[in-house]
């Protein structure tokens, strides 16, 4: 790796946003691969990821992350695109997400998402107040091995369960495990819902997946 | 009103309340009947009805209140009954039951966006009220979107000010007041019901929670100018203009809350605190950003003899050694996740501990889980006094009413001292 490419993972992971942008604009400038430079991106992702995971990092850095990847995607896709390349994706599995019925709340839903896409999982992102029967739909078409129901008032602890029962009713329950998060979420909510587990944070939707995603395979 | 006016039964529950707020030892662990739309939902009521129909509202709660017989009662109009007034004057910063596709029994939800944008910190900070006149309150309600045509009055001197009166005589002008003295009409309404009830309240020998409210410096920006979003990414991107924006807020706010509470006799104000918990930043981050410019407002509003009442959302046991730091015996702190325990053993003198039944338990548990949790409460947090049973965010809105007696029954049962 050049010194230009570690001092560009450094400026990302050190939060150093408009260093980071220059010196992407300037390699980009000077005919570096923009593939290479997303990949140097990602790089730097999974060191914020795991800062985050580490506790030395908190909501506001992977927002910050966030916003740096967007930026720095932005000048190099169309450079890639006029190339006529693609970007490899490689997912390790699909996870269908959203803030159930009634609940417009989205920041923790949008953190899980940022977290699993970073740890190499494509996410379907619903979005809020997402009825049941999207939910059904998505699972139809996106055949995913996981997935999280996001809500922050306590009107989500029966959305949750009405989706859940969705779910069943639609002969999908076995296909997929069932995850919830939000505020207010706990052991009692979770039983109450009908789920397979419960977090409270982004670090434990991953482990989920992992955990779960990863026993799928070695089976 | 004098204090001869305030009959026995209220000075006995207000009494309880304050000895708890000063780190005394009351008769018993005092409670609070603390709720959005638990009371009017367990009257029958909707979400919607109880955000339009005042009286109902008020029914709602004096009926709850003299079933459970709290040593406080929230007068709840002022944040929920607001429907009528909102659809009047176009408010945008929430979205409510019953309102643009939002099924009539669901709370109301604020819409978290970019309301001031990221280069408006210089006009804010170099004139807030013209700043709020012109960019920001035309942004939160369509009848306030005139008031962006308004000249800046303090750029104008002797025969200017004779000829800006022509601004109120555009015809967008005209509409917008006249809409907006419609709306004041409405609220006055709403606040002539409040005044009703609280007299009837008082009457009936119950004092009030809280007499208004307050938002954190931080979370003033975030929440309501800024967007949740960009007020984190404000940490780095406009770190000084942020700073010095809270600086500049916090004599405001702290001013605009002494108004609010008059002589009001209850002087408690509600401060919900929204993006300082453990996770939602760092505690460096806590430490700039969060903690110092509330400590002044905190600060400023116990000078003017007010008890800060802060709700510690979600988990905040992180950050209990830094938020020891006010005077002893002037606030209650409030908490629904954080670990109260041990905010008991760091904070138990020094400010008054709230809550905290979890949510997830006064919904799906039973009144057995309540019983229990609420003896170990009483037990350790309650211990030598300084605490106030509650819900962990109030009464949730789905909670179950036999969790909501139990925890009533536990704590004048088993909440005696002595």
């Amino acid at each position: 790796m050049s010194t230009e490419s570690k001092t560009l993972i450094n400026h990302i992971v050190e939060m150093e946003e408009d260093e980071a942008n220059a010196l992407a604009a300037k390699m980009l400038d000077e005919g570096y691969d923009p593939l290479e430079l997303l990949s140097h991106c990602r790089e730097a992702m999974d060191q914020v990821g795991s800062r985050y995971e580490q506790g030395e990092y908190f909501l506001p850095e992977l927002m910050m992350a966030g916003e740096m990847l967007n930026e720095i995607s932005g000048m190099a896709k169309p450079l890639i695109q006029q190339a006529g390349g693609e970007e490899k994706k490689e997912s390790l599995g699909t996870i269908v997400l959203g803030t159930v019925h009634g609940d417009l709340h989205d920041i923790g839903k949008n953190i899980v998402t940022f977290m699993l896409e970073i740890n190499g999982y494509e996410v379907v992102d619903l979005g809020i107040d997402v009825p049941v029967a999207e939910f059904v739909s998505a699972i139809e078409e996106h055949e995913p091995q996981v997935v999280g129901l996001s809500g922050f008032l306590t009107l989500a602890f029966d959305s949750m369960k009405d989706t859940v029962e969705a779910i069943a009713e639609a002969g999908l329950r076995d296909k997929v495990k069932i995850m919830i998060g939000g505020g207010q979420v706990d052991e009692a909510v979770m039983s109450h819902t009908g789920a397979d587990a419960f977090g409270l944070n982004a670090l434990t939707a991953v482990s989920l997946c992992k955990g779960w995603i990863g026993q799928e395979v070695a089976a | 009103m004098t204090d001869t006016e305030y009959n026995d039964a209220y000075k006995k529950r207000e009494k309880r309340v304050l000895d708890a707020i000063a780190l005394k030892q009351p008769d018993r662990v005092p409670i609070f009947l603390y709720s959005t739309f638990w009371q009017a939902r367990y009257a029958g009521m909707t979400c919607e009805e109880a955000m339009y129909d005042y009286e109902k509202l008020s029914a709602a709660i004096k009926d709850s209140v003299l079933e459970f017989d709290p040593d406080s009662y929230t007068m709840i109009h002022p944040a929920i009954a607001l429907g009528p007034t909102m659809e009047i004057m176009g408010y945008r910063q929430l979205k409510w039951p019953g309102h643009e596709g939002l099924s009539p029994d669901v709370s109301f939800q604020y819409i978290d966006t970019e309301y001031m944008k990221a280069e408006e910190y210089d006009e804010y900070l170099d004139d807030p009220t013209g700043f709020y006149l012109r960019r920001y309150l035309p942004r939160i309600a369509k009848a306030y979107e005139p008031l962006a045509r308004l000249p800046d009055f303090t750029s104008l001197f002797y025969t200017r000010l004779i000829h800006c009166t022509r601004s109120f005589a555009d015809p967008k002008m005209i509409e917008g007041l006249e809409t907006l003295a419609r709306a004041g009409r409405e609220s006055n309404k709403m606040f002539k019901e409040v005044n009703r009830l609280g007299k009837e309240m008082t009457a009936l020998g119950y004092p009030q929670t809280e007499s208004a409210a307050a938002g954190a410096p931080f979370d003033y920006f975030a929440d309501y100018l800024r967007g949740s979003k960009k007020g984190m990414l404000d940490m780095f991107r406009n770190k000084d203009k942020l700073l010095e924006a809270m600086d500049t807020a916090v004599p405001r706010i702290a001013r605009g809350t002494i108004h609010a509470v008059g002589n009001d006799r209850c002087r408690t104000i509600f401060i919900p605190i929204h993006w300082g918990l453990d996770g939602f930043m760092s505690p460096a981050q806590f430490e700039t950003f969060f903690w110092p410019p509330l400590r002044k407002l905190i600060l400023l509003l116990i000078e003017a003899d007010i008890t800060p009442n802060l709700l510690w959302e979600g988990d905040c046991t992180s950050r209990l050694e830094v938020i020891k730091d006010v005077p002893a015996g002037k606030c209650i702190y409030f908490f629904e996740r954080t670990d109260i325990f041990k905010a008991k053993e760091i904070l138990g003198d020094t400010v008054c501990i709230r809550g905290n039944v979890p949510a997830s338990m006064m919904t799906t548990g039973n009144p057995d889980d309540v019983v229990e949790y609420c003896r170990k409460l009483i037990d350790v947090v309650g211990k030598g006094g300084g605490f106030i049973m509650d819900s962990g965010v109030g009464i949730p809105d789905e909670a179950k009413s036999e969790n909501v007696k139990a925890m009533f029954d536990t704590t004048k049962n088993y909440g005696l001292y002595g």
